[in-house]
């Protein structure tokens, strides 16, 4: 039988998705089901000075109604899992439901629980709140300042933590005979999972069981954090989610909303369901980005890079978010320096609360900064030095025979051929001939341009111990779980929870891969604490890497046990059996054999099993990685300005990545375009504004540019592999590259088609306006 | 705000459906909450997204931006409407044989959209299919295997 690893199978999870028939949250109904809404602040920073729920609680259909006294005491505040050491970390108390202020649009102020979803809605209208509004401020620089309003009085200065990596540069800068300077504005990005935030609880009272089905990423921290918040023990809590309609960092987060189902389930003896709207979801998920960024690169006129220098003022909101202090530090501290040899580097991060929706994890999560800062300053320092940007790239980046590589800033680059990616992009871009047209052109008043991203990224979270001694408040382990049935059918329970990203077909592969039986064989089970015994989730491209490579541990245990009750049953030594194509063969004697379905049959039954073997086959492993992984690769992209308009067309799109030894090409091309289109997006068209006030004012998907399908060309895709040397399965995660590497290669294509213009840098995005005004000589 | 509630018939699916609903409820309530057809979904409140696509006599809606009682007697596909006699409809099958989908949650609509799309233009070009898909938000797959599935589907249909 050919080998399943490394074929483009169909997904198994889409014949129930593409027939209706898929169980996302909002989905479940339970008899005598009520329903929640959340009355949010209209207001970016005010006192609380009353609350009347009186008219709401009369309203016909109207159950309950919650204030922030009301869950005070029942609900704990709501935690941050992630607090870097020496940081000097203030996690001021986030409470469920505002007591005293709120602190950003959208900070919840009161539950409504009612007999439908409209009445719940109605009846937030009738809620009274006498707010005294207080000064705002949204920008995190401004937050800084001396006298800025403080969103915290216990924070006077809004700095949340101050956090630094790597050593002093200074030599580094006193060596070189060029400086480049930048400052660099991400800006805030709303991730717009198309499945809005939902959950759903139940209780029961008689065992005192509480189940909630929620939007999450990761179900066990949900049930980790909210056992905590709730008081009610884990095992008596169960989390469920099995479809989740796409998270990109949004639903790691534990959020309110979800304690405040579950409390009023408990309350009020009935299900209760809540489900965010679109504008709930703009105003009270959380956001991405938001950060303002110093970059300084020391070099050589012959374009070697000697020492960077980075200052990161980062835009936390309002609260700290769960897993926030982890992006704009380790995620995106740790790797300023990319996939270049660069032997001082230095990082410092502030990180600030403003009056703001909560930033957190969004898809790449501080890779995507990181690698925008270095490769738009190496295109910067090309430019100053008047090198080819692709010569500075190739004279700078990593060697392949340097791996493992250790960076000024303390990562161990696993493995890479940084040099072989690009050069496999170039090949297809035809650099040479680009060049040649982009003169051409130019000499008819048209402007082209092309923008290179070679990029490394950190992946495959985590080792537990690295997680730990960087604040992770949990270890980054996976659990797996492989059941062979008597007939041979297996099920596997993995800790990873997929939401999108094809594991039920991919980890179905590895498994059947290494039993040598029909994918169908298989069933993947994931998204529910009570089926699975723990795991840590699907974020930061660890879900194949760390999940797939637990499965692939308990599934070389189960051959194990099955080797030895082979040998009995063949009547040889464990030496002499071999294990290929599902069976199991005296070596050289291909007429002895037994299949695979045999010897587990014989483990069930117990007949006649060797002695010290246990009848059964089932093997459960907890796989903690020894290092990170490190995808790399080399992105181009090919755009037209025109200079009229000030409209950009992406003309071609080329990605060449290496995320190892592929599973199923046909997902990882998906997660490749889909990670592009993000990364574009943030490039060309995405942005959220705050007004000074603090009121979003891109909240809805008409204000809020959010890519289409008409936006883009067909994308040029191709891979070099080369394995992870520490994992079994040599694989790296590709879940977050394309948006890691898409943004500069966008934004380096378009300054360079805008090069006669005089043009160094643009703010993104990139619209049309900021466009015309250079081309046309205005101040953008 | 209380409401009279109001009868409504409505042909889903080829099955005729009976209930009594407030005036102001959206059809994609209707189908999710009273008949419990959850295929159908809810991705945003400005009509933009096309999660709620169904199809209103054979033509492509945005559920959520018709009213229940508008769809009084007139006939409502849903994407649990588009298989027949346990055969995937062609766009089905497009979506999952060139990974059209990965959370699955705007792809009902997508595929509804589709529909109407091809019944309009049965043999579009990529960039047609593209300009097709403005009413569509996908933030999973980047839109290149949604335009490789329509195609795919379009082949199908046209025999």
């Amino acid at each position: 039988m050919a080998s399943v690893f490394g074929t483009a199978i169909k997904r198994r999870e889409d014949p129930r998705l593409i027939t209706g028939n898929g169980r996302y949250t909002d989905d479940v109904q339970l008899p005598g089901m009520l329903y929640a809404a959340i009355l949010r602040s209209p207001h970016a920073h005010a006192r609380i000075r009353g609350i009347n729920v009186e008219k709401a609680k009369r309203h016909p259909g109207v159950v309950a109604v919650f204030t922030g006294r009301d869950v005070a005491g029942k609900v704990a505040p709501i935690p941050t899992a992630w607090l870097p050491p020496d940081s000097n970390i203030k996690t001021p108390a986030h409470p469920a439901l505002a007591v005293d202020s709120v602190r950003y649009v959208g900070d919840g102020v009161a539950m409504v629980v009612a007999e439908s979803r409209y009445v719940a809605r109605d009846a937030l209208e009738l809620i009274e709140v006498d707010y005294e509004v207080l000064p705002a401020v949204v920008d995190p620089e401004k937050a800084m300042e001396k006298g800025a309003p403080a969103v915290h009085e216990e924070v006077p200065d809004n700095v949340a933590f101050h956090w630094q990596a790597g050593s002093d540069p200074a030599s580094a800068f006193q060596d070189a005979e060029v400086v480049v300077r930048h400052r660099f504005r991400q800006q805030r990005l709303i991730p717009n999972a198309m499945e809005p935030r939902s959950a759903v609880a139940q209780y029961n009272a008689g065992s005192g069981e509480m189940t909630v089905w929620v939007t999450s990423q990761n179900p066990h921290i949900h049930r980790f954090l909210l056992s905590n918040i709730l008081g009610i023990p884990e095992h008596k809590l169960r989390i469920v989610a099995v479809d989740v309609g796409g998270g990109f960092g949004s639903k790691i987060p534990c959020y309110a909303d979800e304690a405040l189902v579950a409390l009023a389930a408990k309350e009020l003896g009935r299900p209760v369901k809540w489900t965010e709207d679109r504008r709930e979801n703009f105003l009270a998920t959380s956001h991405g980005r938001d950060e303002v960024i110093y970059a300084e690169l020391a070099g050589k006129r012959d374009g070697t890079m000697l020492g960077l220098r980075i200052r990161m003022v980062a835009n936390m909101g309002a609260y700290l978010s769960t897993a926030a202090p982890g992006v704009p530090t380790i995620l995106f501290g740790l790797i300023t320096v990319g996939p270049y040899r660069i032997p001082r580097a230095h990082t410092e991060v502030y990180g600030v609360f403003t009056n703001t929706t909560p930033t957190d994890a969004y898809r790449g999560a501080g890779r995507p900064e990181a690698t925008y800062v270095i490769e738009r300053m190496t295109d910067l320092f090309a430019r100053e030095i008047g090198m080819d940007v692709v010569e500075v790239r190739k004279k700078n980046l990593i060697p392949a025979e340097e791996f493992p590589y250790t960076t000024a800033l303390g990562l161990q680059y696993d493995s890479g051929n940084y040099h072989g990616a690009l050069q496999k992009a170039l090949e297809m871009v035809h650099y040479e001939e680009f060049r040649k047209e982009q003169e051409r052109l130019r000499t008819q008043g048209r402007y082209i341009g092309l923008g290179w991203s070679t990029y490394v990224e950190i992946c495959g979270l985590g080792p537990s111990q690295i997680a730990g001694a960087v604040g992770f408040q949990g270890g980054l382990w996976e659990s797996a779980a492989v059941r062979v049935h008597p007939g041979g059918k297996v099920t596997v329970f993995t800790g990873a929870s997929p939401h999108g990203q094809g594991e039920e077909t991919t980890f179905a592969q590895i498994v059947a891969d290494r039993f040598g039986i029909p994918v169908e064989d298989v069933e993947v089970v994931h998204g529910d604490t009570d089926r699975i015994p723990m795991g840590w989730g699907t974020y930061g491209s660890r879900a194949t890497p760390v999940g797939g490579s637990a499965l692939a541990v308990a599934a070389d245990r189960i051959l194990e046990k099955a080797r030895k009750i082979a040998a009995h049953m063949l009547e040889v030594s464990e030496e002499d059996v071999e294990f290929a194509d599902g069976k199991f063969q005296v070596k050289g004697v291909p007429t002895r054999q037994v299949t695979f379905q045999n010897v587990v049959l014989q483990a069930h039954l117990a007949w006649n099993l060797p002695a010290g073997v246990e009848p059964g086959l089932e093997a459960q492993a907890f796989y903690d990685p020894v290092n990170f992984c490190y995808p790399f690769g080399a992105h181009a992209c090919v755009v037209e300005v025109d200079v009229e308009t000030g409209q950009i067309k992406v003309l071609r799109y080329v990605a060449v990545d290496d995320c190892g030894p592929v599973i199923n090409p046909m997902i990882v091309e998906g997660q490749v375009h889909g990670g592009i289109v993000q990364g574009m997006g943030q490039a060309l068209w995405e942005g959220a504004v705050y007004d000074e006030q603090g009121q979003l004012v891109t909240g809805s998907f008409m204000d809020y540019a959010m890519p289409k399908a008409r936006f883009f060309p067909s994308f040029e895709t191709a891979h070099t592999v080369t394995p992870a040397p520490h994992n079994p399965l040599g694989v790296k995660g590709i879940g977050e590259t394309g948006t890691i590497a898409a943004t500069p290669a966008v934004v380096n294509a378009v300054v360079d088609a805008l090069a006669p213009f005089g043009v160094a840098d643009l703010e993104m995005p990139l619209t049309p306006e900021k466009i015309w005004k250079i081309t046309h000589g205005r101040d953008a | 705000m209380t409401t009279t509630k109001t009868v409504v018939t409505l042909k889903v699916n080829g099955v005729e459906r009976t209930a009594e609903v407030e005036p102001r409820l959206l059809l994609v309530h209707f189908l999710r909450d009273v008949l419990g057809l959850t295929g159908t979904h809810v991705g945003c409140d400005t009509s933009q997204c096309g999660a709620c696509t169904v199809l209103l006599d054979g033509r492509g809606v945005k559920s959520c931006t018709v009213l229940a009682v508008q769809a009084d007697g007139h006939e409502v596909t849903t994407v649990e409407g588009l298989a027949r006699d346990g055969e995937l409809h062609p766009i089905q099958e497009g979506f999952w044989e060139k990974h059209g989908l990965q959370c699955g949650f705007c792809t009902p609509g997508a595929m509804m959209t589709a529909v109407e799309l091809l019944r309009q233009n049965p043999n579009p070009t990529d960039e047609e299919i593209r300009e097709g898909l403005e009413g569509v938000i996908c933030r999973c797959t980047g839109y290149e295997n949604i335009v490789r599935a329509v195609k795919y589907a379009a082949e199908r249909m046209r025999g």
